[in-house]
């Protein structure tokens, strides 16, 4: 973890194609990190959604990657970035119970298309950014202030 | 910070200071501090798992006494059905309920019945499509405490259902106050108790204003008088006897056999409450409707203050359940159900809100937490992650937190401390080698 200064906390977390085991473990220190600081539950538990969401299309789609967790005084950013393989189709990966995941994976009760909009739900602010053969960057932010009040 | 009541407490002479304790504590509330366990009031929810752990039976469940029945005209005992579980006579409950007399009470009235009405009370909740998914028994407070200050985001799932015991406090004293006209204040109540949680929940009350229970003995602190009692063949009847779906309450699985069929699930012991609860704050049991959680290990008849092995109380209390004999059992559920007519369903629903109990977070705004969080990462990255407990907290990360909130020093680790003393050495080492200007250049360095 690198703090930038000393009112943002920045942690991550590296997640590994395929491990089912250890996914959710990112999730469970999210929700540990953010109860600590004493956020409400509500936007605790959105958070701990989103990343868990996050580590599970890493564990499933990515060839490995990391889930940062930034927050101020102002938001709470869960970040997913992996170095591939990229979404072709944005708008498709989006669309609710579509996906990509092989057999194998669905057989184990995973890969039902809801990963990406159920990220979208618990977020304010919700980013993808990808290149086939680069890798995605999503970015999900909850605000703990409204913005601009 | 908030200074709750607490029916465990720390026996300081018995205390040896060794680190038992702090490592089985779910809410990581006690810390050893100049040889002696220090339990954080804000963080502890009497679940008794110290109580359990400490081998020098250091930790003590606060309860009355038998004296306390002097404060009132009329004493009705109320026992959990997991009494009936720790006695290994040969005794039926009509004994049992004699032996209780024994001590001192005018009436006894079995917690049983009042898990009779609840049943019946939680089975007309569920089925409100309104509340949220999976709903959490409320009838360990145990486990509410924990939900309270782990998982205050579950605090909508808990059923608000008031406890058995309550239930049955309430009709017995409305019976009582019926038949004799006496003052409700003359009236005392006392909970026959398996554990610390239920006497906290007497003291400061779950979901409720007031309390309707006077007072409560623990099991092992009457097991003695009650036995010698048993010898001498008394038997009686009490106020009210739950049915054997009732008395099932008191082991793990007892109160969703009671409920009968539906997506539920049990999990018994503190720390596997903690793993399911986990699961369901994250929202990944949505298809569960209903989850009975209990704090200690195979149910009520393992609670830290019985006195028989938690096994085999379950085995004994399987025979007390079967007892019953399907006449009484569809009689006292009937009268349950009249109950319930005749008070009212919600008259047994909590009436007071469950709020959320500080005591986990690191600073109390926002900005020095993050800093702290910070500083804490930091910290922890440089322990040994051994989570010896030699400093005092039961893991290097709590470590790390006590020294961000300064309640601790990092050189309380044992490891850090000779870290230093290394490099102190070192730079003795280096000082005691320097040259004098006065003297001759040595060689050897």
């Amino acid at each position: 973890m690198t703090a930038r200064d000393e009112h943002a906390l920045e942690m991550d977390f590296t997640v590994a194609r395929h491990d089912f085991a250890a996914a959710g473990e990112a999730a469970s220190r999210v929700k540990q990190v953010l109860r600590q600081l004493g956020i409400a539950s509500d936007l605790v538990r959105r958070a701990a959604v989103a990343t868990y969401e996050a580590e599970m299309n890493l564990v499933i789609h990515s060839s490995g990657g990391k889930v940062v967790l930034r927050v101020d005084s102002e938001r709470i950013v869960v970040e997913a970035c992996d170095l591939g393989p990229g979404i072709p189709d944005i708008e498709l990966a989006m669309r609710e119970g579509y996906s990509t995941a092989s057999d194998e994976v669905r057989e184990m009760g995973f890969g039902a298309g809801m990963g990406l909009p159920n990220m979208q739900r618990c977020s304010d602010s919700f980013k993808i950014d990808s290149s086939v053969g680069r890798g995605t960057t999503v970015t999900a932010v909850i605000y703990i202030t409204e913005p601009g009040s | 910070m908030e200074s709750r009541f607490h029916s465990v407490k720390l026996l300081e002479d018995k205390c040896k200071g060794c680190t038992n304790c702090i490592k089985r504590c779910p809410t990581e509330a006690i810390r050893v501090r100049e040889g002696k366990a220090v339990i954080n009031a804000a963080r502890c929810i009497d679940c008794g798992e110290c109580v359990r752990t400490c081998e020098n039976h250091a930790k003590a469940i606060i309860a009355n006494s038998l004296e306390d029945l002097q404060g009132f005209d009329y004493n009705i005992a109320i026992p959990a059905p997991a009494l009936y579980s720790q006695i290994g006579k040969a005794s039926g409950p009509d004994e049992i309920v004699w032996a209780l007399e024994q001590l001192g009470f005018d009436a006894v009235c079995d917690v049983s019945f009042g898990a009779d009405i609840i049943t019946e009370c939680t089975r007309r909740y569920i089925k409100e499509n309104t509340l949220p998914r999976p709903l959490i028994s409320s009838a360990c407070p145990a486990v509410v405490r924990l939900v309270q200050v782990r998982f205050p985001g579950l605090i909508p799932h808990l059923a608000k259902m008031e406890s058995p015991m309550y239930a049955a406090a309430r009709v017995a004293r409305a019976r009582i106050r019926a038949q004799l006209r006496i003052a409700d204040e003359r009236i005392g109540v006392f909970f026959i108790s398996p554990c610390a949680a239920k006497i906290t929940a007497i003291i400061s009350p779950l979901g409720s204003e007031k309390s309707y229970v006077n007072g409560a003995l623990a099991v092992s602190d009457i097991y003695g008088q009650l036995m010698a009692s048993l010898g001498r063949g008394g038997k009686s009847r009490p106020l009210y006897r739950g049915s054997g779906l009732g008395f099932g309450w008191a082991m793990n699985g007892g109160e969703l056999r009671a409920l009968g069929d539906m997506k539920a699930l049990a999990v018994d012991g503190i720390h596997n409450v903690i793993g399911v609860l986990e699961e369901a704050d994250s929202g990944r049991l949505s298809r569960v409707d209903y989850i009975e959680a209990l704090a200690c290990q195979a149910g009520c008849v393992g609670g830290p203050a019985n006195v028989e092995n938690p096994f085999v109380a379950r085995v004994r209390m399987r025979d007390v359940s079967a007892g019953i004999d399907a006449g009484s059992m569809a009689a006292s559920l009937q009268l349950a159900c009249d109950c319930i007519d005749e008070f009212g369903e919600g008259y047994f629903h909590m009436h007071e809100p469950i709020q959320p109990l500080a005591g986990m977070e690191l600073a109390e705004n926002l900005e020095s937490a993050i800093a702290r969080m910070g500083e804490l990462e930091r910290i922890v990255a440089e322990l040994p992650g051994l989570d010896c407990g030699a400093c005092g907290s039961p893991t290097c990360r709590t470590h790390a937190e006590d020294v961000v909130c300064g309640r601790a020093i990092e050189t309380d680790c044992v490891f850090k401390l000779r870290e230093r003393m290394q490099q102190m050495a070192e730079d003795l080492l280096r000082l005691a080698r320097m040259d004098l200007p006065s003297m001759a250049r040595r060689d050897d360095n």
